[in-house]
């Protein structure tokens, strides 16, 4: 079992977004890994563990695409306890996800994972295309919105809920698929293989010392897409960015008689 | 300029109500180009009342593709036929709702067609320009699709659903062509059910947040959920504390809402929940913390914990939809 996990940096998600001129102004801003992406990290490390002993069976493969900084997100997923890297050099402010999915589609065709495990979608960009992009180039069958993983004991299929409006569906798929991760597959009995045994917790696990020593000796394989055989020309192009309209600030009431009373005769919404 | 085709979205052979949103979007679109056709497309089995009900809503024509084995929606299956029938009607741009279905198999669609895609579009700003959020909203992109054919998958509560035209355009077939699910197969939906509204389609909708602590006392948002003929949501922290059922969640990754009335109690405020409800038209924050960000987008805000003011909010809720 080999699988292939995406893994882009974005801007931390808890730091106030500025706007300069005609774009997001990422000056000083500090990176991490998607949190979408981490969560599939997470579910590749659970799909291939054997027990709760941290003993694998089978290959994690973290792809980035960025500068050669974007190497520091690699190597903390490769501290999670992923296997090894490889880095795309590429600008990750300003390529688009077909680019993006041009390049992991030529990167899956290289590597002939038997999974591709994508985040739903990026943080940044929230564009929440790249895996159906990716399936749709390599005409497999894909799962997205994923919150439930089910790896068949001949590892030949997987079986994913996946959220969907009014439920979760389960779909079955046969390998080599392409599945991408909601938050809830990071619950502690969402992903299971054949293997058993083993039990988490809630959420991405930590990077323990040992796992940062450990990654410090994995490799990190770096290409560029002209290698892979991609030409970039953008298909969407961002022309500029603005501010989304403010909301105008409200007032405090002092009472619950107060706010039914705004609520009645000023919103007009009782 | 080519045409504009619409993916409708059926359920048990009605049309899905979220499809008019992006019939509005359609003819936006239309309007700034001054030229092609819309066209309306609906795929599954026994859909030709959900496609004559879509030809009600002002378009040029509609295309049924009625196939036993596009019962059950898959992205293997749709995208080929979506690909299909855009590339038929000389379309140049595919468009739908970005619900669970949209943001599923647009993309895919966009793949075979080789067509670069912009999603969760807001506004239209030129032929093939439109504006999109990013960083939970933060930001407004615009953007501009440079390839021949262009997908685009729009934001639900940015588009007011389309009204019916009061005329019936023709409604024609079109061949499924050669199905395959690539080996892909639904084996089961586990469906939530609620009598109450749908988070997105619902007017007034209460949400809830962690300061809930347990499961029981989000009886109390049902209740005035109820009395005002709405649906209940909740922020990712009560999800995940396991107050409430997921698909109940409200935000950047949850569902994204923008009822008349959004009543906020015991939530924070983080940036990821103010994504999912900041286009709602009334705010009302209940927290015990002054200082808690969600009071910066309320319109009226009550500093109090919800265990002191809920009880009296639900009673005087009843005398007020009492003297109605
Ligand atoms: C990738 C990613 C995606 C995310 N997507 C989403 C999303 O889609 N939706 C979402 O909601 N979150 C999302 N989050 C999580 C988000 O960042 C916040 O953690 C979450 O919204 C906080 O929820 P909360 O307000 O319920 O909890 P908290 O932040 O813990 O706030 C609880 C609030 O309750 C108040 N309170 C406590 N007790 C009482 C009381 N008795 N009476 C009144 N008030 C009280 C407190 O003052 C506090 O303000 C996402 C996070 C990540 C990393």
């Amino acid at each position: 079992m080999k699988i292939l996990v995406t893994a882009k940096r974005v801007p931390d998600p808890e730091q106030k977004v500025k706007i300069k001129g005609d774009a997001v102004d990422l000056a000083g801003a500090n990176f991490v890994v998607n949190p979408f992406d981490e969560y599939a990290v997470e579910t590749a490390l659970r799909l291939t563990e054997k027990g709760s002993g941290g003993e694998r069976s089978g290959e994690v493969v973290v792809l980035s695409i960025g500068p050669k900084d974007a190497s520091q997100q690699v190597r903390s997923c490769l501290a999670m306890g992923a296997d090894r890297g490889i880095l795309v050099a590429g600008d990750d402010t300003a390529l688009d996800s077909e680019q993006v999915a041009r390049i992991v589609t030529a990167v899956v065709q290289k590597e002939k994972p038997t999974l591709v495990l994508m985040g739903k979608q990026t943080v940044d960009g929230d564009a929440n295309q790249v895996p159906q992009l990716v399936a749709g180039y390599l005409g497999l069958p894909q799962a997205c919105f994923a919150c439930d993983v089910e790896l068949a004991s001949d590892q030949a299929s997987v079986t994913v809920g996946r959220e969907v409006d009014g439920g979760t569906e389960f779909k079955k798929l046969p390998l080599p698929a392409v599945v991408s991760v909601d938050l809830r597959i990071v619950m502690p009995n969402a992903v299971r293989n054949a293997q058993g045994g083993a039990t988490y917790g809630d959420g991405p696990r930590y990077a323990s010392l040992k796992g940062i020593m450990a990654a410090k000796k994995k490799t990190i394989e770096e290409l560029d897409a002209a290698a892979l055989g991609v030409s970039l020309t953008p298909a969407v192009k961002t022309v500029g960015v603005e501010a989304p309209p403010e909301r105008k600030a409200g007032i405090k009431v002092e009472s619950v008689d107060q706010l039914i009373e705004k609520l009645r005769t000023e919103a007009k919404v009782l | 300029m080519g045409n504009i085709l619409i993916v409708a979205e059926q359920k048990a052979g009605a049309l899905r109500s979220a499809s008019l949103n992006a019939i509005s979007f359609a003819r936006k679109l239309r309007e700034t180009r001054g030229a092609g056709d819309l066209i309306g497309l609906v795929i599954g089995q026994n859909v030709s009342g959900a496609a004559s009900e879509l030809a009600g809503y002002g378009l040029t024509k509609v295309i049924s593709v009625d196939h036993a084995s596009l019962g059950g929606y898959m992205a293997e299956t749709y995208a080929p036929v979506v690909a299909q029938v855009a590339k038929a009607q000389g379309a140049d741009l595919v468009c739908g709702t970005s619900t669970s279905m949209g943001k599923d198999l647009l993309p895919r669609v966009a793949a075979l067609l080789g067509a670069g895609m912009a999603s969760e579009v807001s506004g239209v700003l030129g032929p093939k320009s439109f504006r999109r959020p990013m960083l939970a909203g933060n930001v407004v992109a615009k953007v501009e699709v440079t390839t021949a054919m262009a997908v685009v998958s729009v934001r639900q509560t940015e588009w007011a659903p389309a009204a019916a035209s009061g005329s019936s355009c023709a409604v024609e077939t079109a061949d499924a062509g050669a199905v395959s699910t690539l080996g892909a197969q639904v084996v089961k939906l586990e469906a939530v059910t609620s009598a109450r509204p749908d988070l997105t389609d619902a007017k007034v909708v209460v949400s809830g947040g962690r300061g809930m602590k347990a499961a029981e006392n989000f009886k109390h948002l049902e209740a005035i959920a109820d009395l005002l003929g709405g649906a209940v949501g909740a922020t990712r922290a009560a999800c995940d504390a396991g107050l409430v059922p997921n698909d109940l969640q409200v935000g950047q990754t949850g569902k994204v809402v923008a009822p008349n009335l959004y009543v906020a109690v015991a939530i924070s405020g983080a940036i990821q929940h103010l994504a999912g409800m900041k286009g709602s038209k009334v705010i009302v924050a209940i927290n015990k913390d002054p200082e808690a960000p969600i009071f910066q987008v309320a319109d009226y805000g009550l500093v109090a914990k919800w265990e002191d003011v809920l009880p009296e909010l639900t009673e005087k809720l009843k005398a007020v939809k009492a003297s109605q």
